[in-house]
């Protein structure tokens, strides 16, 4: 209980010190936390997915569209409980800037695959009822101020010209991993207006997302509806909604893999100054520790000392690091929404927060633990900081 | 007013090497970061500028934004090559290639992932249109067979691309017979073969791009302002480098934002280090600042040690860490370009401006670390100062 007392006292002797070293901790956990945080958003949409649902596509890439027909086909494979069609439109609001996710899907087996998004009944009612309607997530809404009954005009950037959408419901995430920062409408909208403008380009269906009763079977349904189109114009890749979204975090894998090594730099960073700190604390102390020793106290416990006084230090920034952490990344998400439409502090980086911050505190007490224990008592007290 | 020699700085340094070092390193490292993060956005725009010809234009669909999205029916096309800005090669051929660009996706050797790769199908002016294009090994494809050429980034990073090797897409076999380079452009992540037999393997009847050159490069106000305006056409009319620089927009602003964001907070740190460090050797010294009061140096001169030693800290690590970065040269990133959903592979390039941005991103790093303790070093009383020691 003692040496927990002189060890708490050592780490305020020099307040100033102690301040800045654990100011400098606050600013590292926080940054650390975040880029974690960052890369965890990366993969918002591979852990939002869930096992029961299916996405086949092109082939050749996801560019190329696939024939509307396809759907009864697929349908028919068995396994298969719903099949909705589902094509990425890329259009902007006002300005190329004001971009959000807009997809083109049959609400009605989409909605069904996804329980996830939540709609009041009166507010999907109406919805299915205008077939120029749009259905919008509440942080979309909140960005934009979109309310019910409002119209969005979106310059299309695939599908040519501007098009114009009613608010008819929004939707809002089941949990935090849900993305509702998206806007989804009528498939049939899109696809009777192309007839009428580009006939080529009707009946052309970007994904089909496929909804399986037995998430088991997903890689047998999965090459069962493949093996359906090979050696068609369009054949076609059938994966879980898992392996789909990675496939997008995988094509940008240099940039999680920067973000990743640029958080750990930041310990590392923090790392020189607190082990600046220890050293010069116990470089400054060497009289003290000599002191103890000669009243009969062990090498031991002269070490434990400082790394007592290292910890506390770390644990101390690290505290309010990952306090400080949680209203930090709530402002960034909001400010950012747009590039990460799920931006949640999950319990791992907490965590990982914390053992970085143990590490950095063991790690900088290493060297001036190991002299204080082992320095000799007549030096010690000779010595002069 | 005398100064206090700047050995008695370097001295002080040099004994303390631990805490020097510990610190200088710090600051390093952030320098490391900062300076990074430049060169990967200058890497960046120096691959996509380097693909745009000065005096080339690119014709794609209005509000297409990339060739991917964009369609050019052949009646448009037409329209296009007919205008009189633009130049007429050797032989009387006007100097356009219409251009079909698609993607597929082919899975990467590091990761074995399937990846977006641009394939374009160029006319036959394509090549000349596009001097920065030579081959590196084998020939570039002939026109009219279904041969492709593949850029040196592609030949590096993906599985199937390698010379005599057979890639399959659009329900035909496609045989490598070249690898070529485009001096570190855009062109390297691509994969080139002839423009109407991938129309018609993908079953296409309209263009993505119509890509021209100019008789000269003030020609082009006109002819934007001419097809803009044509009611026929619908088309973005911008001359190719513009167009390059503008795919590179969004992932230059994210590296920017985030690194420079992530600079900012990382110097914070370092600074704190500087800090520490300052004030412990002032109150370490504070006998010796009596002295040298005593012996006549101005309270200004202690002022300038204490920050040239803080400065020479902030130099040590802006050295440490330009060269770490230096380093970074060697290395090349390749990730998918958002704008164009494509594969893209772009070195870090140090440039003179940022050797001269992260000096100075050091220097205020250290001066700010420096300047609260070396004011306190000044304002310490001779008699107090020397009855301390």
């Amino acid at each position: 209980m003692n040496s927990l007392k002189l060890i708490l006292r050592n780490a305020l002797r020099h307040k100033l010190r102690t301040g800045l070293t654990v100011v400098g901790l606050i600013v590292a956990v926080l940054a650390f936390g975040l880029l974690q945080t960052v890369v965890d958003a990366w993969y918002a949409g591979a852990n939002s997915a869930a096992p029961n649902r299916l996405v086949t596509r092109n082939a050749i890439s996801l560019v190329f569209p696939m024939p509307l027909h396809y759907r009864e086909k697929i349908r028919a494979v068995p396994g298969v409980r719903g099949v909705a069609p589902f094509n990425w439109f890329g259009g902007y609001y006002q300005d190329p800037k004001n971009f959000f996710a807009q997809f083109a899907v049959d609400p009605v087996p989409f909605l069904a695959m996804y329980p996830e998004y939540r709609i009041a009944e009166d507010e999907l009612r109406a919805f299915l009822r205008d077939r120029k309607g749009a259905i919008i997530g509440r942080k979309l809404a909140d960005r934009y101020g979109f309310k019910i009954g409002d119209t969005i005009p979106l310059q299309g950037t695939i599908y040519p010209g501007v098009w114009s959408f009613t608010v008819r419901a929004i939707y809002h995430g089941a949990d935090a991993k849900t993305d509702d920062s998206q806007m989804l409408f009528h498939w049939e909208y899109l696809n009777e207006t192309m007839k009428q403008r580009s006939p080529r380009r009707g009946d052309q269906v970007g994904v089909f997302m496929v909804q399986i009763a037995e998430p088991e079977r997903s890689a047998e349904i999965g090459q069962a509806i493949d093996a359906l189109f090979r050696n068609s114009l369009a054949e076609t890749l059938t994966e879980t909604e898992k392996a789909f979204q990675l496939g997008f975090v995988a094509m940008t894998e240099a940039i999680v893999v920067a973000i990743r090594i640029v958080s750990f730099v930041v310990i590392f960073v923090i790392l020189a100054v607190m082990a600046n700190t220890m050293a010069m604390t116990a470089r400054e102390r060497m009289p003290e520790y000599a002191t103890l020793k000669a009243l009969g106290f062990g090498p031991g416990y002269v070490a434990r000392l400082v790394f007592g006084e290292s910890l506390a230090i770390a644990l101390g920034g690290a505290g309010l690091g990952v306090a400080l952490t949680f209203p930090v990344a709530a402002w960034f998400g909001a400010e950012l929404g747009q590039f990460f439409p799920v931006f949640e502090v999950s319990a791992g980086t907490v965590a990982l927060q914390i053992a970085c911050a143990l590490g950095v505190g063991v790690a900088a007490a290493l060297v001036p633990g190991r002299n204080a224990g082992r320095v000799r008592i007549v030096e010690g007290l000779r010595a002069i900081g | 007013m005398k100064p206090v020699p700047l050995a008695y700085s370097a001295r002080n340094l040099w004994t303390r090497k631990l805490t020097t070092a510990l610190t200088a390193g710090g600051m390093a490292l952030v320098v490391f970061v900062f300076a990074a993060v430049l060169m990967l956005e200058a890497g960046l725009r120096q691959a996509l500028v380097a693909t745009g010809q000065y005096d080339n234009v690119v014709v794609t669909r209005r509000a297409a934004g990339n060739e991917v999205q964009s369609g050019i029916e052949r009646g448009q096309a037409a329209i296009i090559e007919s205008q009189p800005e633009i130049a007429i090669g050797a032989g009387g051929v006007r100097e356009v290639s219409k251009e079909a660009v698609v993607l597929i996706a082919q899975p990467k050797r590091s990761s074995g992932v399937p990846t977006n790769i641009t394939v374009r199908g160029v006319g036959a002016q394509g090549l000349a249109l596009r001097p920065q294009v030579r081959v590196l090994s084998g020939r570039m494809f002939r026109p009219d067979s279904t041969e492709v050429t593949v850029g040196r980034s592609i030949a590096e990073r993906f599985d199937g691309v390698g010379l005599g090797e057979r890639l399959r897409f659009g329900g035909r076999e496609w045989t490598v017979v070249g690898v070529f380079d485009a001096g570190g452009s855009g062109f390297d992540s691509e994969i080139w073969g002839d423009g109407e037999q991938m129309m018609q393997s993908f079953r296409r009847q309209a263009f993505s791009s119509v890509i021209a050159r100019l008789v000269g490069p003030a020609q082009f106000e006109r002819l934007k302002a001419r097809l803009e305006a044509d009611p026929r056409m619908a088309v973005d009319v911008k001359r190719e480098r513009v167009f390059y620089e503008e795919q590179s927009e969004m992932m230059a602003s994210f590296i920017r934002i985030l690194g420079l964001t992530l600079s900012v907070i990382f110097s914070i740190g370092a600074m704190i280090g500087a800090m520490i460090t300052m004030y412990a050797a002032v109150s370490n010294r504070t006998g010796e600042i009596g002295a040298l009061r005593a012996l006549g140096f101005r309270r200004g001169s202690i002022l300038a040690s204490f920050l040239a030693e803080a400065l020479a800290l902030a130099v040590l690590g802006w050295v440490a860490g330009l060269g770490l970065a230096a380093l970074m040269q060697l290395v090349r990133i390749s990730t998918m370009n958002w704008q164009s959903f494509s594969e893209l592979a772009f070195a870090f390039a140090l440039t003179p401006a940022i050797v001269a941005q992260s000096f100075v991103f050091a220097v205020t790093m250290g001066l700010a670390g420096g300047v609260l303790p070396a004011v306190r070093a000044a304002r310490l009383k001779i008699v107090d100062a020397l009855r301390a020691a």
